[in-house]
């Protein structure tokens, strides 16, 4: 054996052992099934998650979801930091959400990329991070007041319809579909469309009093055994805010009206508490809408000052969503409201079956390539067939080492890889034997073999490596993982198809001493 | 010695004319359709819209499943069933933003319309308008890199007319595979995209190849015609063009028929990608060198051919 094979069998021995380091927590941990891990002690189960190759979303099944924190209506010192406000708030709700592995990062200057594997239920998760959870205390406006801003509401409406029209109400466009007004305006279920759309017009805010503000309740009330909904008419500025919360929890029976209804009770904070006994004691008998996102969830009447800082929400609540709401009331409203424009979701069914159908499509790929090799190329063809395997071997190793995902399209990155790992053989071989025809010796073609192949080899690996760089700054995950599989794939091709396999037929040749047949 | 193609004398230059025609019609194809329909067809990952796909509990009639879903005032919704044992899967495509989750949306309108079905959402693929337009431009742009980069990469490493030859031979398999999408009925995705560019970066190998094979040779070729030395070169490598391109073709067939619905269309580009490669690195990239170096040595007053 000459010193360079020497160097080169060491150089295959450690590559392949670090291999073999970096791909065993995998096996450990794939070959453990969910119950297993779940029994395990979970400090251990973490590390060898986090050595373990990572599947991504579309194999493990998962929600990815991109979010756009709108700031059109923030000044420059509150926009400055709040992405990352919104940031932490949606981290601390999904933590207390229960999702494992989650992903929370920021993407640019204005989004937020969010990643939850192995997530079944994507209704609630979307609930959960995209309410933006501005809890207000809002005083409702008495029935006077809330007349005369419907009132001028109607008179404004009746003057700009169209002359001549003949409609049934032509002096009360709007209050005509009350069925009644008192501190808030009740519409039937049927005339909801039509209030909705009389209201929609620009500059409705001037025709109402500044100071006020037309809100919605959140939920189909009952009035006189009709269905429908209520419009409040509150003070646009708040009391106090969701800010002056200190803790909230999922309560049931909170209405004694509903002994078996869920809502959240809230305790507030020292200072909210001091705030709320002051409201509370100066609006006695009036009603104090609790506001959240724009909607009125309830409005009760203040019976009395209260001094003891508990205050609740109750309404039409599940277990699930009264104790989801108390999760965003105590992680806090968001800076801003944020809009999904991006969500890519995918069941974890469809990723089990997709991994099952990318490992069938590699092995019959492998067994394809495998026999055509050995039919062709004989022992030479078994030396390609074990520098392809490990090939695809350092190549998987690299993924769970350098912490890569393995994606759908990543698997199939890795059977093309193994399509055109055994490329690199054929040029050589394909050039041996060629050099063979020549009469040139078998150790001499061999040289001239590997020499002269190596170029062309350079060369292909090169240009499918620009055009796989450039898929990479792409950027988008299935994607990146497709490039990232096939980048490291025809590197280590170059050193298991050109390196290893020379190596193998130096010592063949070796041991053979003069021969004058070669398996190729 | 199991061995195909070796010591092949096929006169490929002199049919160079019909395959120009060939490919041209390909070429001409492509464009009049995709002038016809305004470019190909886009996923939503550059339209933006909404990609459901959901199981049913029980095989269901698509007829009835787009009644359902106008019943539910869900219109302009494309449906389409899948094949064989999955016809219990439907993927469907929906344009516009609405408030409203169209995954619950359209859970709801079948599971009302069909008693005990139930309806189990697989994927959700839903991409703002602005998302689309960013990855659209992206896509351009990393075609358009990725040519260029391999055009600049080829350039430095052989003469100008192999490198004309083999970059016109590149954007000749990337427009014809896209093409093949179209013809087919296929979406240009995010993956469809990854599969082009792969293409781009693979199908040039065997051009490689047989240039390489003329540069090393080119001594003893100089006493030949151009033409007869570009056939001695390509003959000479073709062999190895040919099982190179075999065992991508295997390994990219295995994924087309095996690899779920998710990857049949990248399969499918990579399918006819590496195909239409392997016969362009003959009648695109050597046959084009060949023109143009034919052209350039008359331009030089060199008698050639």
């Amino acid at each position: 054996m000459t010193r360079t094979d020497q160097w080169k069998l060491a150089g295959v021995l450690l590559v392949t052992t670090l291999s073999a380091w970096y791909l065993f927590p995998s096996y450990r941990f794939y070959a453990l099934s969910p119950d297993q891990r779940d029994k395990a002690p979970a400090k251990e189960m973490s590390d060898l998650r986090k050595k373990a190759i990572h599947l991504g979303l579309d194999l493990q099944g998962g929600m990815h979801l991109v979010l756009e924190v709108d700031r059109s209506r923030m000044n420059k010192a509150e926009a400055a930091d709040a992405v990352d406000r919104a940031m932490e708030i949606i981290r601390s709700r999904i933590d207390q959400f229960g999702v494992a592995e989650p992903l929370v990062q920021r993407q640019g200057e204005e989004r937020i990329v969010i990643q939850l594997p192995g997530l079944t239920d994507r209704q609630r998760a979307i609930d959960l991070i995209g309410k933006t959870a501005l809890l207000e205390f809002k005083l409702v406006r008495t029935p006077e007041e809330a007349k005369s801003v419907f009132d001028r509401l109607d008179s404004y409406l009746a003057s700009r319809l169209p002359t001549g029209a003949d409609s049934v109400m032509p002096r009360q466009p709007l209050t005509g579909h009350f069925l009644s007004i008192e501190s808030a305006a009740f519409a039937r279920e049927e005339d909801l469309p039509a209030v909705e759309k009389l209201l929609d017009f620009p500059g409705r805010d001037s025709i109402i009093p500044s100071d006020s503000q037309l809100l919605w309740g959140d939920r189909d009330d009952a009035q006189q055994g009709v269905s429908g909904r209520y419009l409040y008419v509150v003070k646009r500025a708040p009391e106090m805010t969701g800010g002056s919360v200190a803790t909230a929890d999922a309560q049931v029976g909170l209405n004694e009206t509903d002994p078996g209804g869920w809502g959240v009770s809230m305790k507030l904070s020292p200072k909210g508490r001091v705030d709320f006994a002051r409201v509370t004691g100066a609006n006695v008998r009036r009603q104090l809408a609790i506001v959240l996102d724009n909607v009125v969830s309830s409005a009760p009447v203040i019976n009395e000052r209260i001094p003891s800082g508990d205050a609740s929400i109750t309404g039409n609540f599940s277990v699930q969503s009264a104790r989801d709401l108390a999760i965003v009331l105590r992680a806090g409203a968001l800076p801003a409201p944020v809009k999904i424009i991006e969500e890519r979701s995918v069941g974890p069914s469809l990723g089990s079956d997709s991994i099952q159908e990318g490992l069938l499509a590699g092995l019959i790929g492998t067994l394809t390539v495998i026999l055509f090799m050995l039919a062709y190329y004989r022992l030479s063809g078994a030396i390609a067939i074990v520098a392809m395997v490990l090939n695809i071997f350092y190549l998987i190793a690299a993924l769970a080492g350098f912490g890569a995902t393995l994606t759908l399209p990543g698997i199939a990155g890795i059977v093309l890889t193994i399509g055109m790992s055994v490329d690199a053989n054929v040029l050589i071989f394909e050039r041996i034997r060629e050099e063979m025809r020549n009469q040139k010796s078998i150790r001499q073609s061999v040289a001239t073999g590997y020499d002269r192949a190596f170029r062309t080899i350079l060369d292909a690996n090169v240009t499918t490596i620009i055009s796989a760089l450039f898929l990479f700054q792409f950027g988008t995950g299935p994607i990146k993982g497709f490039a990232v599989t096939l980048i490291i794939g025809l590197i280590a091709n170059m050193f298991t198809a050109v390196l290893f396999t020379r190596m193998i037929f130096d010592f063949m040749l070796d041991r053979a001493g003069k021969t004058e047949r070669l398996s190729i | 010695m199991l061995q195909v193609l070796i010591g092949t004398n096929i006169p490929f230059m002199q049919y160079r004319r019909i395959a120009y025609m060939f490919s041209g019609a390909l070429i001409v194809a492509t464009l009049a359709w995709l002038v016809a329909h305004g470019g190909p067809r886009y996923s939503v990952d550059f339209t933006g819209g909404t990609l459901l796909q959901i199981r049913t509990s029980r095989v269901l009639p698509a007829d009835q499943v787009r009644s359902a879903l106008d019943a539910a005032g869900m219109r302009g919704v494309e449906l389409q069933q899948m094949a064989g044992e999955s016809r219990d899967e439907f993927i469907l495509r929906l344009k516009a933003e609405s408030a409203r989750d169209p995954a619950v949306e359209v859970k709801q309108a079948v599971e009302k319309r069909f008693e005990g079905v139930s309806v189990e959402i697989r994927r959700k693929e839903t991409v703002g308008p602005k998302v689309g337009r960013e990855l659209r431009q992206k896509a351009i742009w990393a075609v358009l890199g990725s040519l260029a980069g391999i055009l600049l990469y080829v350039g430095i490493r052989y003469e100008f007319k192999f490198a004309f030859g083999a970059v016109m031979a590149l954007f000749h398999d990337v427009f014809i595979t896209l093409g093949m999408l179209c013809f087919t009925g296929r979406e240009v995705s995010l993956t469809v995209v990854a599969a082009l560019l792969t293409i781009a970066g693979y199908s040039i190998n065997d051009t490689i190849v047989v240039f390489d094979r003329i540069r090393e040779r080119s001594k003893a070729l100089r006493k030949e015609k151009h033409s007869r030395a570009m056939d001695i070169a390509v003959n000479e490598t073709l062999s190895r063009t040919v099982i190179t391109s075999l065992t991508v073709f295997l390994t990219a067939a295995a994924l087309f028929i095996w690899g779920g619905e998710v990857l049949r269309d990248f399969s499918f580009a990579m399918l006819v990608g590496v195909g239409f490669g392997t016969y362009s690195s003959v009648y695109a990239a050597s046959a084009l060198a060949l023109d143009v170096w034919i052209w350039l040595e008359r331009r030089k007053g060199v008698k050639a051919e």
